[in-house]
């Protein structure tokens, strides 16, 4: 028998990978070929899918931009024995866009079966909960702590101090709240991790609860998500069918549920108090803070909330130590970042890595430049609200603290990249009218600012009274950064400034900008 | 409410009965059912959750999902963030505009449903689509029209 992988990720998908898995399934049983499909997750290598491999004694062997029209051609030229073909990438695993990656959390992404316990177990999962299970909630949370592991949703606030508010506070009822509201245009690390290996959230969910003293984790996935929910609710079927949660976890004396809460499109319940107010039922509403929500946080219970990517990373932390993951990174950056190459880009996908690596390293080095084969002009990190970095930028060590110095922000790890045919000022514009579209509306600067801004722009750009608008325009983004109650009014114009002090040619203005 | 009593609602609410916490599953749920949120389901989720109609209606109102008409056949979601701009989403959005179709504005023609969306999570493959909830990437205006037609038989 003949294993062909075939991903069901929905990016593979948006490019034909289930009629592709369709078409082998109709030859196989046409010619009597003894063949099984197994639908994985992606290996990340998105501008290759659908990507087949197959497995053979050599190790998988992959054939690139597979087409339900070429699988008959394929299969005649002995693919299933991983034989040469225009499309044959060789060893998937040898590619260099691949093998150059420090697979940490999408360690089996791509390579199993995402909602196969078995798989799941024979590729090193559930050790880490197996040690978490032999020690103190104290000594996991101080593993946590030690290993340096940051907050992945764009804070970066370490993980541990979190963990720790939360265990010490007293309460009845504590929650474990995942967010996976991955809202910002350039990132889909979250998604691919749920849609290919979601037991490794189960797990790092599992492992916070226990850690903090929590009974119940609710993960809140955006609507926007149909695939990687159905496959988060396949997993969490098998999770409680073989005693993974539960009353028991493993047998233990540790209790973990979980559920699946949909968003229903809005992009600010991405903001943590804001997925509160949502999982609570109502509109998702920023909160003031303090109260922080490690304290008073679901139902008024204390909470840790957490990104994906964070809780994903918890599970190696346990299995291989804090040290392991601790002497990966950058200065105060520790550990992986999985970085998400989007946009006007050749290779797009995931590329994990330690921190530190250089922004010209994951654009040329991995991206391999623009898709239009246009010069890059510009990219912008961190989603909507992140700023837009140029050339100049292209040796800054991606990694928290050296992306806040050149006035960038890493946020969720992804990078959008933009040919020279791109206007800065309609860009800084999007980005008012996007906040606009997007505030929630309980705060003046960024409900009324935003609207104000996109205003001000059109007046800068159409030429009316340049150097007075240019100076409103500054001073409203003092004020959206100082005044507003979260990132959403509060960053925003870090994306504005920065097309206006790289590009201001693009805004009509011959002067540079301060 | 064409197939569904309010007693079959209700009936569909019973677990989130008396549970204020409820309202965005609920109204969520009607909107699985029915394709959209009638006006009288606001009261029946009121009702059942135990909160004002204001309060309901206040959830109705701040997500973008819900619908208070019945939604065509095909629901094509175009992605208009940042990455899919980059990608040159602005020829597939005046493309379907040629064809009678403005995102911006949600608009029907054909019993095709045609709206902006910020951001499908396939920031790679983009220009980013979703046709009655299956993703497109590399999106043209030919291959999203000919999958919409498809989709609204």
């Amino acid at each position: 028998m003949t294993k062909v992988f075939i991903p069901r990720d929905s990016a593979a998908l948006s490019v034909g990978a289930d009629e592709v898995a369709a078409k082998i399934i109709k030859i196989a049983a046409k010619q009597g070929l003894d063949v099984t499909v197994v639908r994985t997750g992606s290996r990340g290598m998105l501008f290759l899918e659908p990507l087949m491999e197959v497995e053979t004694a050599a190790g998988r062997i992959g054939y690139a931009n597979v087409t339900p029209e070429m699988v008959e051609d394929l299969l005649a030229a002995g693919a299933l024995s991983g034989a040469s073909h225009a499309s044959t990438i060789g060893q998937v695993e040898s590619h260099e866009y691949f093998a150059r990656q420090n697979r940490i959390t999408f360690a089996r992404v791509g390579i199993i079966d995402p909602i196969s316990i078995t798989d799941y177990e024979a590729h090193g999962g559930l050790a880490g909960l197996r040690n978490a299970l032999a020690k103190t909630p104290e000594s996991i949370v101080e593993e946590v702590t030690e290993s340096g592991l940051r907050g992945r949703g764009g804070a970066g606030f370490p993980a541990g101090i979190k963990w720790k508010t939360v265990l010490l506070a007293t309460s009845d009822q504590k929650y474990i709240c995942c967010n996976a509201d991955e809202g910002d245009s350039g990132t889909f690390a979250d998604r691919m991790l749920m849609e290919g290996d979601p037991f490794t959230l189960i797990e790092g969910m599992i492992i916070a609860g226990i850690a903090v003293g929590a009974t119940k984790g609710l993960i809140y996935v955006r609507s926007e998500y149909p695939h990687a929910i159905s496959i988060f609710n396949e997993a969490i079927a098998v999770a409680n069918s073989s005693g993974l949660l539960g009353s028991s976890v493993l047998g233990s004396a540790h209790e973990f549920n979980l559920e699946v809460r949909v968003g229903a499109g809005s992009y600010v319940c991405g903001e943590e108090t804001a997925m509160l107010e949502s999982l609570e039922g109502k509109r998702g509403m920023v909160r003031a803070k303090p109260p922080i929500p490690a304290l008073v946080g679901l139902f008024g219970k204390p909470t840790v909330i957490n990104n994906v990517m964070t809780l994903a990373a918890v599970p190696m932390i346990l299995a291989q130590g804090a040290a392991a993951y601790q002497s990966l990174g950058h200065e105060r950056s520790r550990g992986t970042q999985v970085f998400q190459l989007a946009g006007n880009i050749k290779q797009g996908g995931i590329v994990e890595l330690a921190f530190g690596t250089t922004l010209g390293e994951l654009v040329d080095g991995f991206g391999g430049g623009t898709l239009s084969g246009r010069p890059v002009k510009t990219v912008q990190i961190g989603g909507p609200l992140g700023a837009y970095l140029g050339k100049s930028d292209w040796n800054v060590p991606m990694a928290y603290e050296s992306l806040a110095e050149v006035g960038g922000m890493l946020g969720h790890g992804g990078i959008v990249v933009f040919d020279d045919t791109v206007n800065m000022a309609k860009q800084a514009r999007f980005a008012m009218e996007f906040c606009a579209e997007e505030s929630c509306g309980k705060c003046t600067p960024c409900r009324i600012g935003s609207t104000r801004g996109v205003e001000v722009i059109d007046r800068i750009v159409a030429g009316e009274e340049q150097s007075k608008n240019l100076e409103l325009l500054s001073d409203l983004c003092d004020v959206m950064a100082d005044g507003s109650l979260c990132a959403m009014g509060g960053l925003t114009p870090l994306p504005v400034r920065s097309a206006l002090k790289l590009f201001p040619a693009d805004f009509g203005i011959s002067v540079g900008v301060k | 409410m064409s197939n569904y009593s309010e007693e079959s609602i209700l009936n569909y609410l019973g677990p989130y009965k008396g549970d204020t916490s409820t309202i965005l599953r609920s109204l969520q749920l009607i909107q699985e059912l029915l394709g959209y949120v009638p006006d009288s389901a606001l009261d029946l989720v009121a009702k059942n959750s135990g909160v004002s109609r204001a309060e309901v209606y206040g959830v109705f109102t701040f997500y973008s999902d819900f619908r208070s008409t019945p939604p065509a056949k095909a629901v094509v979601k175009v992605c208009v963030a940042e990455a899919c701009q980059a990608s040159g989403n602005a020829e597939l959005i005046s493309g379907l505009h040629d064809h009678g179709y403005d995102i911006h504005n949600g608009s029907v023609k054909d019993d095709i449903q045609m709206e902006q969306t910020f951001c499908l999570g396939n920031c790679a493959l983009g220009p980013s689509v979703m046709v009655n909830g299956a993703p497109m990437g590399r999106a043209t205006c030919d291959k999203v029209l000919a999958a919409a037609k498809a989709a609204s038989v």
